[in-house]
């Protein structure tokens, strides 16, 4: 890359670096997104390892003591209620790190069973506590960020493509091609968006695989999502083919979808990247809250929509904090896409800023 | 003279409809060139003059099916263009080049100048291989007097006299015969604008090239046309050579635009 070139990306990570919120955020995205693809390393348990003698185990933190890391070991004293207390005949059950555990595979196909930290089959180490079928929360967190957080992305990827190739070529071809399309985006933006989410979700049937679902989620989340980004694309085009060096590429008689892609593209990318930053988060709720209402993703896969359709009942809420924590997670990914877009706006187009 | 003019323009006609309303319909016409007719013949420089909105731009992205014509004819080499499809003009663009008036805005801002004269040889020398492209750029460079290795740099780089060069390499690139020059040194310095016109003569010479020369500035145009036309809101109030036209202009309108040429005296 010429040097100009890379001073001028040097600026705007530095633009972007000494804004406070991006300083915050950034880290936590990154933290995010790494222990989402380290999940079935980091997590002690697999995600549907069960053990309903422990259910709603409440947190409790590993100590070092006599040479290793011990968990206290509780045990049930009342049903109805669900109290622990702790077992005073023996009271510490040993945690291994970088032992071998349940099996998983990683990334999908690297068949695994080492675990940054567990405990044997039949002790529990809950970091975050359990749930009602004694499944650790902590692990399942990691799990679902799995699907919620890559779904984002995954989305985010088509949306994009899709928005500027049919905002680009409804830009710079106009007429009835222009008319045409954005008649198409604006009956998809009248329709509020759960309604569609969920009128969409009822065409495919209820009973999928966790594994069909995660793809008809993408499918219909990036349907409804293109239409945004086509519209302000279409319109960037709009004044972009007015400029010559478009005239001039004409004029050469390039291929209009080279045109599109080789000099419209390039100029909208800045604005591309900062809008798909900030809608993100849309996508994350979209998979929460089909999750949530038990369209999504189902048992005992987990998501973090899911988790939270744990949550609902008031005796959950107050006995066992612990099962809001997926609630916490979603406000923080959220909260930290919108702030890092935010950052990265600023860095892109410094005039903006003065604007607001 | 030989037999064919290289260029004829026979009663062209642009007009943009303007609409309003839901339905987008008409309601009235912009006249941008109306009804105009004029040769080029083959090595020459046509002048064309008149003041901002006059349609003299829009004459020479007519020609080169910028914009639609609404009538009238255009033909090159005997060939009628007005009515070709977008493949069938494809070799003739090869022939036809335009060189634009705003340096900076008719270069990509995201692409370093290879890729820009570069794509002019992808489209019409696909046979060239990325290391003879290379090649060929450096010497278009050299050729409008830049220097080779500037090809690695963006737009953003270069003054506006050195990004109308690029933009002249550009349209040589493809070895036209024709080029409309619309307005290529209004935007730049006097003392650039004289550098560019030397540059334009000098290359005219030594490829026989063919230009259209649209300008607002009278001097720069007396001094490069063997022939010129004076446009005024659509329609040519007069042409001829440079001599008569600055000399015994008969048009009110040319009197006019020479008048107000501000001098020092």
């Amino acid at each position: 890359m010429h040097p100009a070139t890379t001073a001028h990306t040097a600026s705007l990570w530095s633009r972007f670096w000494s804004h406070g919120s991006a300083r915050v955020f950034f880290p936590v995205l990154l933290l995010l997104y790494l222990s989402a693809l380290l999940a079935p390393f980091l997590a002690p348990y697999g995600e549907a390892d069960q053990l309903l003698s422990k259910a709603y185990h409440p947190p409790a933190l590993p100590v070092w003591k006599n040479g290793q890391l011990q968990v206290p070991r509780l045990v049930l004293t009342n049903k109805a209620t669900r109290e622990f207390r702790l077992d005073t005949q023996n009271p510490w059950a040993p945690v291994s790190l970088f032992a071998k555990g349940s099996p998983y595979q990683w990334l999908g196909f690297i068949p695994c069973d080492r675990h940054l930290f567990t405990t044997s089959p039949t002790e529990r180490l809950y970091l975050l506590g359990a749930d009602s079928y004694g499944r650790c929360v902590f692990s399942r967190l990691l799990y679902g960020s799995q699907v919620s957080l890559s779904i984002g992305l995954i989305g985010i990827a088509i949306t994009t493509v899709l928005g500027m190739l049919l905002g680009g070529i409804a830009g710079y071809f106009g007429g009835w091609t222009d008319s045409l399309l954005m008649r198409v985006t604006e009956v998809l933006m009248s329709i509020p968006g759960l309604y569609l989410i969920l009128a969409l979700r009822a065409v495919f049937s209820k009973d999928l695989d966790s594994a069909n679902i995660y793809l008809v989620m993408i499918v219909i989340l990036s349907f409804i999502g293109w239409s945004g980004t086509a519209r302000v694309i279409r319109g960037m085009a709009l004044s972009l083919r007015e400029r010559d060096f478009i005239s001039a590429s004409r004029a050469l008689g390039q291929n209009p979808l080279i045109i599109i892609t080789r000099h419209i593209w390039p100029n909208v990318f800045s604005y591309v990247i900062v809008s798909a930053t900030l809608s993100v988060p849309g996508y994350i709720l979209g998979e929460a809250s089909l999750s949530f209402l038990g369209l999504g993703i189902q048992d005992p896969q987990s998501s973090w929509g899911l988790m939270l359709a744990q949550a609902q009942s008031i005796r959950v809420l107050v006995s066992f904090w612990w099962m809001l924590l997926p609630g916490l997670l979603i406000s923080l990914s959220v909260m930290s896409f919108n702030f890092v877009g935010d950052a990265l706006r600023d860095a892109v187009d410094p005039k903006l800023r003065l604007a607001r | 003279m030989s037999a064919l003019p290289l260029l004829q323009v026979r009663d062209l006609c642009v007009h943009f409809p303007v609409r309003s309303g839901l339905l987008g319909r008409s309601v009235d016409t912009i006249r941008a060139v109306d009804g105009i007719s004029f040769d080029i013949p083959r090595g020459t420089t046509v002048g064309l003059v008149g003041e901002s909105g006059s349609g003299k731009t829009t004459t020479g992205r007519a020609i080169l099916k910028l914009v639609p014509a609404t009538s009238g004819s255009i033909t090159f080499e005997g060939r009628d263009i007005t009515t070709a499809t977008p493949s069938a003009m494809r070799p003739l663009r090869r022939r036809m080049q335009i060189i634009f008036q705003d340096p900076f805005n008719s270069l990509n801002p995201r692409l370093p100048i290879f890729n820009i004269i570069g794509e002019a040889l992808e489209i019409h020398f696909p046979e060239l291989a990325k290391k003879d492209r290379r090649h060929r750029v450096a010497e278009l460079l050299s050729k409008v007097g830049l220097k080779p290795e500037h090809m690695d740099r963006y737009p953003h780089e270069f003054s506006g006299g050195q990004r109308q060069r690029i933009g002249i390499a550009r349209a040589l690139a493809v070895q036209p015969e024709f080029i409309v020059c619309d307005e290529p040194v209004s935007a730049l310095d006097v003392s650039v604008q004289a550098q560019i016109v030397n540059l334009l003569q000098d290359l005219q010479e030594e490829f026989g090239l063919t230009y259209l020369f649209i300008a607002h500035d009278l001097a720069v145009v007396e001094h490069i046309s063997d022939h010129v036309l004076v446009m005024h809101s659509g329609t040519i109030v007069e042409a001829g050579t440079p001599e008569k036209i600055y000399g015994q202009p008969e048009h009110e309108y040319t009197r006019n635009l020479l008048a107000s040429v501000p001098t020092l005296a």
